[in-house]
């Protein structure tokens, strides 16, 4: 019963998060300043040739009358057609999200092993200059923005050692086998390593500059919760039955020390997702946040619409994942 | 008999600093006897047990003195043959039975993981030790109780646990600090009685931290009087009752409520005998110092 109210009340918050973020950015984009037709149109174009576009995409009635046929749209899984590439929205949509999704997994992968790498380094030789040289890395992960980092990233290991492509998600002069968006999980499933050894060199730096910033905050707090937990009576009285360091704080401390991470990860990891649009900018990443960019530049409203009702929806199952795991790894949670 | 454990002009210090902890602390147990150790907050009874136990504060270390366990001396051992002779050997009953079990795991695990890691036994043989531990506890249902975690169990019962852990391995010496000081008054007689009851059975030599000398009257054969981190008496119980030796002990049990009379309240120490008390234990900082 408790749980039945729980997945309702969850239901009705995520609901409203769609509703609301998709009212504000109907009405927000269509304040702003920028003519979608005027934008699509060659320069010598008639008022007239402007007023049958307009009426065509419906720009011509109230603000309200538009948001109500566009809504009655969406409810029939219908978002619309993108003003610049005059094709469905959602398809569009769809056929970049992948890509982005892709990105963003792989760099919280990074964030993570480095995270938890560190933190447990710190804490196994903590009160040393170990612990000083973390922290350290930590402070300059963190003042460093993820677009800088990038460019950091950019001028080391595409211009100085260039090891890593520097542009695009997969070199143009392969053959693609592909039947999904989902490259990377597919070269996998198909075997083709050396496609998907392609796909993580694109990937890396994108990749690993949006992980840095996620990976020092991860690190900064599991080692501090590791700590607080370290000095705990239950992992003192595993010392006192002939346990070591590295017992203690794997087994031990780090099951209960990770919980107050695994929230902030959460969080991270919707900061992470909206980092994506700059970053994939700046390697020629042809993911959503990309395609975002160049809705708002051609105002493309339609297509601005679809992608920031799928980035909101994301982020709502972002939080939901999170408190799931969260319960499932509290035992406290687990039996209320 | 031998002793188990010697304790041996035993002293700790924090790091970088004159002042110690503890002060050329000398005792020892036999197997099957039990030393009470009281005095005052602060004196250093945790700090004793966990010189012993090898788990003080990092900032705290041996200065001096030897801590013989079996007749090894500690001190001398490589770390980890250490750690897991006192793993072995030893174990601790500890103060607050709330916070002295890992909330994210079972209790069976936290009962069997010393006897399987540690000590090489099958889980199965672990599994029927734990339950054979739990009943000595007069826990009725051990299965369900193995199953749960510790926040679904009340604080007597997390403490029977944490007794029926610590003498699972059938340690040949027990540390137990202030075991019952966390309870309820109802509670406290009988995890009192468990414990004696259980030490008795298996024999095991036993220190028992308490503030209280009724309690020590009840569960010691001997008692060593602490204070700011220097043993100042050591009788035997019928010699500490007859009269104490020390005037700090004298003040001691004047300030504990007669058994004829339990409700009466605390009386405060003497101040003087405080000042007194204060000046012996630095005075001894400065022998040391020009002995060391
Ligand atoms: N982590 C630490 N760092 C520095 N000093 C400490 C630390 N822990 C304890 N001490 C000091 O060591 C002394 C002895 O402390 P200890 O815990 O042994 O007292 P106790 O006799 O067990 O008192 P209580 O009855 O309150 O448990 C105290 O003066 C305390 O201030
Ligand atoms: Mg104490």
């Amino acid at each position: 019963m408790k749980l039945l109210r729980a997945i309702l009340v969850r239901l009705m918050t995520m609901s409203v998060t769609l509703i609301g973020a998709a009212v504000v950015v109907f009405f927000v984009i269509r304040v702003v300043p920028g003519n979608p037709i005027a934008m699509m149109l060659p320069p010598g174009a008639t008022e007239d040739d402007i007023a049958r576009l307009t009426a065509l995409y419906g720009l011509d009635k109230s603000i309200i009358e538009q948001f109500w046929i566009w809504l009655s749209g969406v409810v029939q899984g219908d978002f619309g057609t993108s003003i610049s590439l005059r094709q469905p929205v959602m398809p569009l949509v769809l056929g970049r999200l992948p890509a982005t999704l892709e990105l963003a997994i792989f760099a919280l992968v990074i964030a993570v092993v480095i995270g938890g790498a560190l933190a447990l380094t710190g804490v196994r030789h903590r009160e040393t200059r170990t612990e000083t040289a973390v922290d350290v890395a930590n402070g300059v992960g963190l003042s460093i923005p993820d677009f800088l980092w990038a460019l950091i990233l950019i001028v080391l290991f595409g211009v100085l050692m260039p090891v890593f492509h520097i542009s695009g998600r997969i070199s143009p002069s392969l053959d693609l086998p592909f039947v999904t968006q989902f490259y990377v999980f597919e070269s996998v499933a198909r075997l083709r390593f050396d496609l998907w050894w392609d796909l993580l060199k694109h990937m890396f730096m994108p990749a690993l500059a949006l992980a840095i910033p996620l990976a020092a905050i991860i690190s900064q707090l599991l080692k501090q919760s590791l700590k607080e937990t370290m000095h705990l009576d239950y992992v003192t009285l595993a010392r006192t039955k002939g346990y070591g360091e590295n017992h203690v704080i794997l087994s031990e401390a780090l099951p209960n020390a990770v919980l107050p991470t695994l929230t902030l990860i959460g969080v991270q990891f919707t900061f992470l997702i909206g980092g994506t649009v700059i970053i994939e900018r700046l390697f020629s990443y042809e993911g959503l946040g990309n395609m975002a960019i160049d809705a708002v530049i051609n105002r493309d409203l339609p297509l601005i619409q679809g992608i920031v009702i799928v980035f909101a929806l994301l982020f709502t199952l972002i939080n939901l994942a999170v408190d799931m795991m969260y319960a499932l790894l509290n035992p406290r949670l687990r039996h209320a | 008999m031998s002793a188990f454990l010697t304790v041996n002009n035993l002293s700790a210090a924090l790091h970088g600093y004159e002042q110690r902890v503890l002060r050329s602390v000398s005792f020892s147990i036999d197997t099957g006897e039990v030393l009470g150790l009281v005095g005052e907050s602060g004196a250093g009874k945790s700090m004793i047990g966990k010189a012993i136990l090898g788990i003080l504060p990092t900032a705290i270390e041996i200065v001096e003195g030897e801590i013989l366990l079996g007749g090894q001396d500690l001190q001398k051992m490589k770390p980890a043959d250490r750690r897991r002779l006192i793993g072995a050997t030893a174990a601790l009953i500890p103060q607050d039975p709330l916070t002295a079990l890992n909330p994210s795991r079972r209790i069976e695990p936290q009962i069997t993981n010393r006897l399987v890691d540690i000590l090489g036994w099958t889980k199965a043989d672990a599994r029927l030790r734990a339950m054979e531990l739990l009943n000595e506890v007069h826990i009725d249902n051990p299965e369900r109780v193995m199953a749960s975690y510790p926040h679904e169990l009340s604080g007597g019962m997390r403490q029977r646990v944490l007794i029926a852990s610590a003498f699972a391995a059938n340690p040949k010496l027990v540390i137990a600090d202030e075991p019952t000081t966390a309870l309820d008054v109802t509670v406290q007689k009988q995890i009192l009685r468990l414990i004696r009851d259980l030490q008795a059975r298996h024999s095991t030599a036993m220190v028992f931290v308490t503030h209280d000398l009724g309690v020590v009257s009840k569960v010691c054969q001997r008692l060593s009087v602490l204070y700011g981190g220097k043993i100042v008496e050591n009788s035997s119980i019928p010699d500490f009752f007859a009269g104490p030796k020390h005037a700090y002990s004298r003040a001691l049990l004047a300030a504990t409520p007669k058994y004829t009379d339990p409700d009466a309240s605390l009386l405060p120490v003497d101040e003087a005998v405080i000042e007194a008390v204060a000046a012996e234990v630095l005075e001894s900082d400065k022998e040391w110092r020009h002995g060391g």
